[in-house]
């Protein structure tokens, strides 16, 4: 990018110098801006001349496979904030992105790929030399040109490993210094021994030379350690591109008075901001100015808006629905609930930690079976009198041959098929152990608000509302943003009334919405606020709507499933897993919701801490809990279960504690996610089995000695080809959710 | 073993030829952004006239 940059910026003052000559050149600004909603080339160019053609910007590149924009622009005629704004006219959706996509990790991708071209130039050559020297074995080769085939793969490989396996080399000394044994171990310990054994060869003239097995382990191994790296690269660029579209700015009103837009992360104690009506809060902090109404929904669960006056304590990532407030910034440590969600947060991540993954779980028992192998085969052929020169060539073709290509490369390449296939989907899968962890869960706890539900209100009883009705009181609340009011809204455009704006609509925080029209007073709002309290049954409905010369019309509202909940809850059950739902809601809520997706265990008013408990109480039975919510309250949660889930209407703090994040309004994402990691644990554990079949036939070969350098290569080539091609069908394959594994 | 004498070479030489190249695409970033390559090449540039005319001149 930095590259594309400076070319960029070459162009820019060359077409400058034609003009006039030589203008004071402004100093170009860059500036990376994360786009949502690009989806292909068509958004892709018409990005790219949106932002050219406004004013000031030098020159604008889209990275689609990143979704950020590169821009430069001069710092006199343009902003960041202006540029947003032209992006959002063209209909996207950006955002600045303040952390650059970490350099240091594609850095490591880059200096990979570069390893591997080098192997595979070398391997390619090396190969194309042994394949003649095969041949000569056949035919009557020279033994002059063999000895000069020799030399020249000699002179291709050497530096080639020496090159392009330093990152084997490094992880095994590593491993050493700190008394460990990793899988680098052996591979570093084969490839060296079989490189200066074949050099000693060659310089005897003898026929058993390894450089094209060494060369083309190093090339293979490479290809699983570039797509590991690469699953991680993606996954955490996707992660920072969901945080960094989270990112807020504020309006910071100064001592003087004046407004100043910053970024939420410069924001500090002391601040007074403004937050206009519709916009979240984006500091803790205490209300100065003013009285509104702060829906929570993300912080505790609860749908329904909260009464808040000035001195009340408001929490960063709630939303301000009615009226401007001004809020003064407070340490975010002064507030108990965010304090306490932090600290157990952090007791439950210890956990975490622990999980030691599959390959390196199979690595921890292969790693010493291989150096005891190669020993016993060594020590053997010593003992039985056939030379330190034969018992060592006998012992590298062992190292060569159980090279853990399985393990190494065939598992980073189920990952990469497995998460490219969730990406595609929506799901973004974060953590690198994640899918691992996912596979292996059987107990599945769902959050109520926002998670199994949508977290909004909606109008039930809208049937039996008449249609004028609806159609007026729907046009009183689209004034208000007031959850119930929109909830009002919607129901009226899905009976396709018209809904138009009234003119003068007055609205009270926590009361209800006016209207002064020609007939007299029109009132949505409370019992109260209307009238109706002590008339009708005002408990029946918590909205009313009242009008001259008409029976007043109650609301009644329920915070709606997710369109599939139901059926994504009957695909578990049917599957094998156990659902339970833990909410922080008043019981009948809970009741109603687990009755209508179908779960039939539930618990209500579960604090954060009660909810660690319920999954730790589950885990001792030997359960693997998959946690899936969004509040805040629900983060220690989403780190204490096995694995977590969290939708990305989620908050920060929850999404960051989750294992994989999945988008849109519907729940079968989850499935999805299940029935891949389910797949994806298969093929591993398929190419463990085709490793050992495969190991379990050559290896005794070898270690009699009756393993060539043909067969040598060729055997480990074969294996390693078998394996990634197993993995690669995970790409296409068709999958249904299975019954979890029982637990071992 | 005449033959070898510029074959071997000439293979390696076509290899390398390909490694610089691979190498080359590699640090001017052209495998940074994979998805929107393929796209670039069948876009219209219909408005990129006076930025295609200063690509010919020299920088």
């Amino acid at each position: 990018m930095a590259e594309a940059l400076r070319a960029h910026r070459g162009l820019a003052s060359g077409r400058e110098r034609s003009v006039t000559d030589p203008p004071p050149k402004p100093a170009a600004q860059a500036l990376t801006l994360i786009v949502e909603n690009m989806r292909c080339g068509a958004c892709m160019a018409a990005i790219e001349r949106a932002l050219t053609r406004a004013g000031g910007v030098a020159n604008a590149r889209v990275n689609l496979s990143a979704k950020r924009v590169a821009i430069c622009y001069d710092p006199e005629k343009t902003g960041p904030q202006e540029l947003i704004g032209v992006l959002d006219r063209a209909g996207f959706r950006a955002a600045e992105a303040f952390d650059r996509p970490d350099e240091s990790e594609t850095r490591r991708a880059d200096d990979l790929l570069r390893r591997l071209g080098i192997a595979g130039f070398a391997a390619a050559n090396v190969m194309l030399l042994s394949v003649s020297v095969w041949a000569g074995v056949a035919s009557d080769m020279d033994r002059s040109a063999a000895d000069l085939f020799h030399w020249v793969s000699a002179l291709i490989a050497m530096p080639a490993i020496a090159y392009a396996a330093q990152p084997f080399f490094r992880s095994a000394a590593s491993a050493l210094k700190s008394r460990r044994l990793n899988m680098d171990v052996p591979i570093s310990l084969g490839i060296t021994l079989a490189t200066a054994m074949s050099l000693f060869q060659t310089m005897r003239g003898s026929e058993q030379v390894y450089f094209d097995a060494a060369i083309t382990l190093t090339f293979f191994l490479l290809i699983g350690r570039f797509l590991d790296e690469q699953v991680r690269v993606r996954a955490r660029g996707a992660a920072e591109n969901l945080m960094g579209l989270k990112a807020l700015s504020a309006i910071v009103i100064e001592p003087d008075g004046t407004a100043r837009r910053v970024a939420a992360r410069a924001l500090a104690p002391g601040m007074r901001i403004q937050v206009a009506t519709g916009e979240r809060i984006p500091v803790d902090g205490r209300l100065l100015d003013g009285e509104t109404e702060i829906e929570e929904s993300l912080i505790t669960g609860e749908t329904l808006p909260r009464h808040a006056k000035a001195g009340d304590t408001v929490h960063a990532g709630t939303l301000n629905l009615t009226r401007p407030i001004v809020v003064e910034a407070t340490a975010a440590d002064e507030s108990t609930l965010v304090a306490e969600i932090a600290r157990l947060m952090q007791a439950a991540e210890q956990g975490r930690g622990r999980y030691i993954r599959l390959a390196d779980r199979a690595a921890r028992i292969y790693a010493p079976a291989v150096h005891v192998l190669g020993a016993a085969t060594f020590i053997g052929w010593m003992v039985s009198g056939a030379g330190w020169e034969q018992a060592l060539t006998y012992a590298i073709a062992v190292l060569i041959i159980t090279c853990p290509c399985a393990l190494a490369l065939a598992v980073p390449a189920v990952q990469v098929a497995a998460t490219s296939r969730l990406f595609a989907k929506g799901i973004i899968v974060k953590a690198a152990d994640g899918l691992e962890r996912l596979a292996e869960t059987d107990t599945v706890v769902f959050d109520k608000t926002g998670t199994l539900t949508r977290g909004e209100p909606c109008l039930i009883n809208a049937g039996a509302i008449g249609e004028e009705t609806l159609s007026r009181a729907a046009s009183l609340a689209l004034a208000s943003r007031h959850p119930y009011s929109r909830a009002i809204v919607n129901a009226a455009r899905d009976r396709r009334l018209s809904v138009a704006p009234q003119a003068s609509v007055m609205e009270t925080p926590g009361s209800g919405l006016l209207a002064k029209t020609a007939d007299g007073e029109e009132r949505l709002g409370s019992g109260l606020w209307t009238g109706v309290a002590g008339s009708a049954c005002p408990a029946e409905a918590p909205l009313w709507y009242c009008r001259p010369g008409h029976k007043p019309a109650g609301f009644r509202f329920e915070d709606a499933l997710r369109s599939d909940a139901r059926e994504t809850v009957a695909a578990l059950r049917a599957a094998g897993y156990d659902v339970e739902l833990l909410s922080g809601d008043r019981a009948e809520t809970v009741e109603a919701a687990a009755r209508a997706a179908g779960i039939a265990g539930w618990r209500a008013g579960v604090r954060p801490e009660a909810k660690i408990a319920r999954l730790q109480d589950l885990e001792s039975h030997g359960r693997r809990v998959l946690m899936i919510g969004d509040g805040l309250n629900d983060a220690p949660a989403l780190a204490a279960g096995h694995a977590s889930l969290s939708p990305s209407t989620a908050a920060d703090v929850s999404q960051n504690a989750a294992d994989a994040v999945f988008q849109g309004e519907a729940l079968a994402p989850v499935l999805e996610i299940l029935a891949v990691a389910g797949a994806a644990r298969r093929m591993a554990l398929q190419n463990f089995a085709i490793a050992l079949a495969y190991n379990a036939v050559s290896v005794p070969l070898a270690m009699a000695g009756h393993v060539t350098p043909l067969i040598a290569a060729l055997a480990m080539s074969a294996s390693s080809i078998a394996v990634t091609a197993n993995a690669l069908r995970l790409r296409s394959a068709r999958l249904t959710l299975s019954a979890p594994e029982p637990n071992r | 073993m005449t033959a070898l004498a510029w074959l071997i070479p000439s293979a390696l030489a076509l290899g390398l030829l390909g490694l610089a190249a691979f190498l080359w695409a590699l640090k001017s970033g052209q495998f940074e952004d994979l998805d929107g390559a393929g796209w670039r090449a069948i876009q219209d540039d219909e408005d990129d006239g006076d930025l295609r005319a200063d690509r010919r001149k020299p920088l």
